[in-house]
């Protein structure tokens, strides 16, 4: 008697408890395919304005003025050729090539050589020094943006690209990045088997060093490259040429010049786009691990 | 132990000289030579004269620069407030597990961050304009206005503007430092909640928020610094009705390199460097204090 008693207090619970998480899984499961929906949507906003730009730059003005454009129309090719008439942005595309291609080399190889000087050279003062460097990380751009203007006009380098390439040599954040690499990366024996071998200490770098540290380089490289190819202030002020200027700069003379022609302005800034857009599918595995892995070393 | 090792730590200076080098001619050399110039009256033609204080006194009565401070902050909190909100949101949802393809979101999610700002400003100029921008016929579209808002015809609206461009700008990049923190927090905490019968609301005020805390005092820090110096995208935009989205560095931009009062605009540039000194030390002390209280 008493053991049937419990077999069929058990069966119950049983089935009672079966229900209950049944209707849990049911109600998590529409909660799961709520948070999906949202996601999806919060995605399709976030895309939304890129898909427009890329829709509207296929159309005429006029279609542009009336009507809500959703699907791509075929006036590109008209849009880009008034575009390119008044404002040379291939010229642009090719000098932001330039002058990206070159501050970025040198920031890397700069930021590497004196990363690795704080990193493996105990001399007097290297914490200070250090510490120096990680403060003029706090300073504003703009600060000495007059200065910086008015001493590039004493040197005769206005409307020269050096003012932009050069400083490139002084990044406090490519430093920082690289010395902590070469604080894990470059054993310190292999150095000292590099002196034994009769090395001296520049060829050590190059020979030893630099290979060892290639991939965070890369990595840096790719920071460096978009956050010169983004540049504008500098630019602007500095070169005076309209041929000289890089893409960002156009795309600023393209909204002042084609104020009423929507097309060709649409068509501007989708070409300044694109070629992000190539890197980033390229490299976007990379660039999303660094920033997060960034976000916790601070 | 039996090799004398030479002591090579002085080459270490020929290593770092280069960096120093390029710093005191193109960073510091300007830094302090724009401090010189805000005390002359320099306009680009003539030999810099010094004029003492009066660019400084002149500063302290612009209404015009206290209104592009007012206008920056008012821009800034306009787009930190929903940023956050949406970003940590974002990184709670892309932290469960049952979500797939969880780098196609991140990347979707990030990539507005990289696009040029300038092009940002004109992509939203374009949208937002009010006889030919997409929005307006997006809205008529879905029955949500009748008729077209003319947007840069507000103040608020206007800031507005240049506050979701900078929303858009920089969630991603949030998200993905929130969510690095996140992943930072040990699972067996979540495990010993989860036995202790708490449920995923309280999870995440008692142990999420709280062990975010450091990220989100790195996030908010790098947010003041950035946000008092927007200007390429509200430069697209322009000033606005009521000069109602001309920002700090634009006041200087305007002054120094639209009006060549170079002298005034070097001013202009340390009246903003101390503001953000100011708006850093506040926040940081901010933090502190919190810190403080709940240890």
């Amino acid at each position: 008697m008493k053991d049937y008693s419990i077999s069929t207090g058990n069966t119950k619970t049983v089935s009672q408890l079966d229900a209950e998480t049944k209707r849990k899984n049911r109600n998590s499961l529409l909660i799961k395919i709520f948070i999906w929906i949202m996601l999806i949507l919060a995605a399709g906003i976030c895309l939304l304005p890129f898909y427009s730009m890329l829709i509207t730059s296929t159309h005429t003005n006029a279609d542009i003025t009336r009507k809500l454009l959703l699907l791509p129309g075929d006036h590109f090719i008209e849009n880009y050729k008034r575009l390119v008439e008044v404002v040379p942005i291939w010229r642009g595309f090719l000098n932001s090539l330039i002058i990206t291609c070159s501050a970025t080399a040198i920031g890397l190889y700069f930021s590497a050589l004196s990363g690795y000087g704080f990193s493996k050279f105990d001399f007097k003062f290297n914490g200070p020094l250090f510490a120096f460097v990680l403060a003029t990380m706090m300073i504003p751009g703009q600060l000495g943006i007059i200065g910086f203007f008015k001493l590039m006009n004493m040197f005769g380098l206005i409307n020269t690209y050096w003012p932009l390439i050069v400083p490139a040599a002084n990044n406090a954040f490519g430093l920082f990045f690289l010395k902590q690499v070469a604080d894990s990366a470059v054993p310190k024996e292999m150095l000292e088997s590099g002196r034994i071998d009769g090395c001296n200490e520049l060829q050590i770098f190059h020979r030893i060093a630099l290979p060892l540290m290639t991939p965070a380089i890369a990595t840096l490289g790719i920071f460096l490259f978009i956050g010169k190819w983004n540049e504008f202030l500098q630019p602007m002020i500095i070169l005076f040429d309209n041929s000289l200027q890089p893409l960002p700069v156009m795309i600023a003379s393209v909204r002042n010049q084609f104020s009423v022609d929507y097309g060709a302005q649409y068509v501007g800034i989708a070409i300044s786009i694109v070629p992000i857009l190539i890197v980033f599918a390229l490299a976007s595995k990379k660039i999303i691990g660094n920033v997060m892995a960034g976000a916790l070393k601070q | 132990m039996f090799s004398r090792r030479i002591d090579k730590s002085p080459y270490g200076y020929l290593f770092i000289a280069p960096f120093f080098l390029v710093f005191f001619i193109f960073d510091l050399g300007p830094i302090l030579y724009s401090f010189y110039l805000s005390f002359t009256d320099w306009s680009g033609f003539n030999t810099p004269t010094f004029i003492g204080l009066a660019n400084y006194e002149r500063l302290l009565q612009d209404t015009l620069f206290f209104k592009s401070i007012y206008n920056t902050l008012i821009i800034w909190i306009l787009s930190i407030i929903p940023q956050l909100t949406i970003a940590l949101t974002l990184a709670l949802i892309l932290h469960e597990k049952f979500i797939r393809g969880k780098h196609l979101f991140h990347a979707i999610f990030y990539f507005p961050n990289m696009v040029t700002p300038v092009t940002m400003g004109v992509l939203f100029a374009l949208m937002f304009d009010w006889q030919n921008g997409s929005m307006n016929k997006l809205l008529m579209a879905l029955g949500i206005v009748e008729d077209p808002v003319y947007w840069f015809n507000s103040p608020f609206l206007s800031q507005l503007i240049v506050a979701s461009i900078l929303m858009w700008q920089w969630f991603g990049f949030n998200m993905l430092v929130f969510l690095a923190g996140l992943q930072s927090i040990p699972e067996d905490l979540y495990e010993a909640a989860e036995i202790d019968g708490a449920n995923k609301f309280q999870t995440a005020i008692k142990i999420t928020l709280p062990l975010l805390r450091p990220v989100l005092i790195f996030t908010m820090i790098t947010s003041v610094i950035g946000g008092m110096q927007i200007f390429d995208q509200p430069l697209m935009i322009g000033k606005g009705p009521e000069n109602s989205t001309l920002t700090m560095v634009m006041h200087l931009y305007e002054a120094a390199f639209v009006r060549y009062e170079y002298g005034y605009g070097a001013a202009i540039a340390y009246g903003i460097f101390v503001l953000i000194a100011i708006a850093t030390a506040f926040s940081m002390w901010m933090t502190k204090l919190k810190e403080k209280k709940e240890g």
